[in-house]
């Protein structure tokens, strides 16, 4: 297991830094550039904020001066993600460090939810395959994958935030921060993961109850729950877990939508405004701790499957 | 940065949320926009500060935070016109070059003197080159202020000096009779400079920065929210009444409306014009409409043809309808634009005009094929160019407008339009890699040369038309030197004539401002800059 961590970690640098080139080369594609505004800069101006960000060396020397810094230090080798380029006061890691906690807990909660019902929800319907829960289940499942979270957001502020008056429609109380004000958009970014969690486990539970350990454990005369959660579960379990670990890392960059339907202070809404702004260095940033957490939460899915399934152990 | 510091901030980051995320449960109550118990005011402003640093500030949106922070020697009144700030008084030399700011007593709030070497330092700092100052060519009448900005002179040569602790001296370049209204501007306040020597840029953060002003920075949670606390050490502060003040970034302009409408913020810098109707029927009281200091225009590319010919120009110029645009698109009673300097502006007359201005638009389509025609244009040679506009707001509407209009003039006149983001069309026009482009220019100041300077041929690539006259250019480089405020209007009045004339530019539409205010909301006064300090605010009905 750790050699295989540790293999995994080191194909990982690699893989990181493509990302970044490619990005950085699909972003410099992009016409404009961040200080290109409605207001003309003095030349000189102009010029000394380029040389300040290495905007004026050729496009390899960029690349390499933002993996490897400058002489005046910096570089992401060493850790530093570099002053934002349009938000003059911050660096990146500021801006990151202010919207990632609560991406983080949106992401983390909604997969958490949707583990929970979904995961419920699916075992329902697994046993009760043909039958009326199953098919309730699995139009539940589909009307999530449908509605997207642009319709289910404002339609749960209005209901639960100004018609019923249950809980806050959007945005912190100001600046404090509250579980409470999570809760409509942990749902909302829920939904559409429920719906896959559920029907991943139907199909998985129905195909795990079929399979000969199952019969077995019947034929020794278990009890029916003890063969479903003790038996059953840890093999339906296996495309859930492969399914969560790239989900997982999707929703926890943060979600451009959820973040300005209902106002929150995130990082997946500040990626989007720093794309139209030709932000670089806050791009790149966001990339970054988005493709970490891919190749991250990838790695613990595989160790995952090691730990629920023997076979994979040997393989 | 070296990596422990990146993961101590981001784990000081995680580690407030937790806190917070428990305390913060109990405070469920709802957010009241313009709370008069706790005397806090909601402001959904119209973006996200790039800066609250006000030598590298460039937006009106963050004018409207950190004029809230900083006062300059001069600063606005509730009409937002400039009235002494930390000058108490000034005096101007015989030949109008130098003026001398008598300072009155005041400190930093943390209790520091706030004095002359204080603004010194702010205007040394924003004319350094290093400082990467994006508006500082604003200062430029000062003397010595371009060699050293542009990096051909010492930064010591600045045309500032402290004679004493509450003397300060300006020494111009050419007479600025509008100096008073330059120096309420953001870029002219002092920055803290015993913060400065201590923490360096660091020190606009909110652990760091001390202000002079009514209200001092407590938090800026990036693109979400910034909180600003009454300053008990602000020299004025026994008048000041609100005590918080919390700005959102509402890029958002429905959503906007929609945070005053559910009562979550009580003053929004901009609404949806097209809903303005609905919001006088909904929000009784609250639909603030003004005359703004913004013009909406079109540049023709004078580089290249079509619009390398004059009648060209002259044609299409006439042949858009403007008072359909003015009144169908816009709902919130814009002015049909016929002149370039927007009405109102200080110590202006305001009556150049277009020559045809008066005449029925049919009639003008009609002149514009003639002239067209006489360009060598006709069936046989038709017309074509593209119309390049920015696809936010009513940009694209209007586009569509112009388009019908020119489209109209003849059979063979095509117009093809290209919406883009900003950022794209922007480029676009200062390359010069465009036919016809939409524009828009908000004056930074109260004064007609603030906008004739964008078609001066030194202004380089924001002159979008390429526009280079050198009549045009005397008239306004001369208007500088003129001393009599009457005699440099008919200058400026002179230049504005020919630029209509000559027509590099089609002017489409005065902007107006638009604002949702809360009705018990005093001291906030419509004016031309669009320009409310909280430090007038008051509370009616307490």
């Amino acid at each position: 297991m750790l050699a295989l961590t540790v293999r995994r970690l080191l194909v990982a640098i690699p893989t990181l830094i493509a990302i970044v080139a490619a990005a950085f080369l699909l972003m410099k594609a992009a016409p404009g550039g961040p200080f290109t505004t409605e207001r003309q800069l003095q030349p000189e101006i102009e010029q000394r904020l380029k040389a300040k960000f290495g905007l004026d060396l050729p496009i390899e020397q960029q690349l390499a001066r933002y993996l490897f810094g400058s002489e005046e230090g910096g570089g992401l080798v060493r850790g530093d993600f570099g002053p934002s380029m349009t938000y003059k006061d911050k660096t990146v890691i500021d801006i990151i460090a202010e919207g990632a906690p609560t991406s983080a807990i949106l992401g983390f909660g909604a997969m958490l939810f949707a583990l929970l019902v979904g995961g419920g929800l699916g075992i329902i319907a697994a046993l009760r395959q043909n039958k009326i829960q199953d098919y309730a289940v699995m139009a539940l499942a589909i009307a999530g994958v449908c509605l997207p979270p642009l319709v289910v957001g404002p339609v749960f502020q209005l209901l639960f935030g100004v018609q019923w008056g249950i809980l806050p429609s959007q945005g912190l109380h100001r600046d404090e921060f509250g579980l409470i004000y999570l809760i409509l958009p942990i749902i909302t970014l829920a939904l559409p993961l429920i719906a896959i969690v559920s029907r991943l486990m139907r199909a998985s539970m129905i195909e795990a109850l079929r399979s000969n350990a199952i019969r077995t454990a019947r034929a020794k005369g278990l009890p029916e729950t003890q063969v479903i959660l003790r038996h059953a579960l840890p093999i339906a379990l296996l495309p859930i877990v492969s399914y969560v670990g790239p989900a997982l890392a999707g929703v926890m960059a943060g979600s451009f939508v959820i973040e300005t339907v209902y106002q929150l202070p995130g990082i997946g809404k500040q990626f989007v405004y720093a794309a139209g702004q030709r932000d670089y260095t806050l791009v790149m940033g966001v990339v970054l701790i988005y493709s970490f957490l891919i190749i991250s939460l990838n790695l613990a899915a595989d160790i995952m499957y090691r730990v629920l399934d023997p076979r994979a152990r040997t393989a | 940065m070296a990596i422990w510091t990146s993961r101590r901030s981001l784990l000081t980051g995680a580690g407030g949320v937790g806190v917070a995320a428990t305390l913060g449960g109990c405070a469920n109550a709802r957010i009241i926009g313009f709370d008069k118990a706790r005397k806090s005011l909601d402001i959904a402003n119209s973006s996200e500060p790039l800066s609250l640093d006000p030598h590298k500030a460039t937006g009106s949106w963050e004018n409207n935070i950190i004029g809230n922070m900083f006062i300059g020697l001069t600063t606005e009144n509730e009409e937002a016109e400039p009235v002494p700030g930390m000058a108490e008084r000034w005096e101007v030399s015989e030949d109008l070059l130098t003026w001398t700011f008598y300072l009155r007593r005041a400190t930093w709030s943390d209790g520091e003197s706030c004095d002359a070497h204080d603004f010194e330092f702010g205007f040394k700092r924003i004319m350094n080159p290093d400082t990467l100052a994006q508006y500082a060519s604003i200062l430029y009448p000062i003397k010595n202020a371009q060699a050293i900005n542009t990096g051909e002179m010492d930064v010591e040569e600045l045309g500032v000096t402290a004679i004493d602790d509450l003397t300060l001296e300006i020494r111009l370049e050419h007479p600025a009779p509008y100096l008073p209204q330059l120096l309420k501007h953001y870029t002219a306040y002092p920055i803290p400079k015993h913060v400065h020597e201590r923490v360096g840029e660091d020190w606009i953060k909110a652990e760091n920065i001390q202000v002079n002003g009514p209200f001092i920075l407590r938090r800026w949670w990036s693109n979400y929210i910034i909180h600003l606390e009454r300053n008990p050490n602000f020299y004025d502060a026994n008048n000041v009444v609100i005590e918080h003040l919390y700005f959102y970034p509402q890029n958002d302009v429905q959503a906007a409306a929609r945070k005053v409408l559910s009562g979550e913020a009580g003053w929004a810098t901009r609404f949806p014009s097209n809903q303005v109707e609905v919001l006088r029927r909904d929000l009784p009281g609250f639909v603030r409409v003004s005359t703004y200091l913004t013009v909406n225009y079109f540049s023709f590319n004078m580089t290249k043809p079509p619009f390398d010919d004059v009648r060209v120009r002259q044609a299409i110029s006439m042949a858009y309808d403007r008072d359909f645009v003015a009144n169908q698109i816009y709902k919130t009673g814009e002015t049909p634009a016929y002149k370039f300097v927007p009405p109102g502006v200080y110590n202006y007359p305001s009556s150049a005009l277009y020559s045809w201005a008066g005449r029925p638009v049919a009639e003008r389509k009609q002149e514009a094929e003639r002239l067209l025609r006489a360009a060598g244009y006709g069936p046989n040679n038709p017309l074509r160019f593209a119309f390049s506009h920015r696809n936010t707001s009513d940009n694209p509407r209007v586009a569509v407008v112009a388009q019908n209009d020119w489209n109209s003039i003849a059979p063979w006149v095509t117009v093809e339009l290209r919406g883009v983001e900003n950022q794209v069309h922007y480029a676009n026009l200062r390359a010069k890699n465009f036919d016809a482009g939409d524009g828009g220019w908000i004056g930074d100041f109260n004064d007609a040369k603030n906008f004739l300077y964008l078609f001066e041929s030194r202004t380089g690539s924001q002159n979008y038309p390429g526009y280079n006259n050198p009549r045009y250019d005397g008239l306004v480089h001369q208007s500088d030197f003129e001393r009599d405020d009457q005699a440099r209007a008919q200058l400026m009045l002179q230049a504005e004539q020919l630029l209509l004339d000559e027509a590099p530019i089609c002017t489409s539409v005065f902007i107006n401002s638009t604002n949702l205010v809360h009705p018990d909301l005093t001291g906030y006064v419509d004016n031309l800059e669009d320009i409310h300090r909280a430090r007038w605010f008051g509370i009616r009905n307490a």
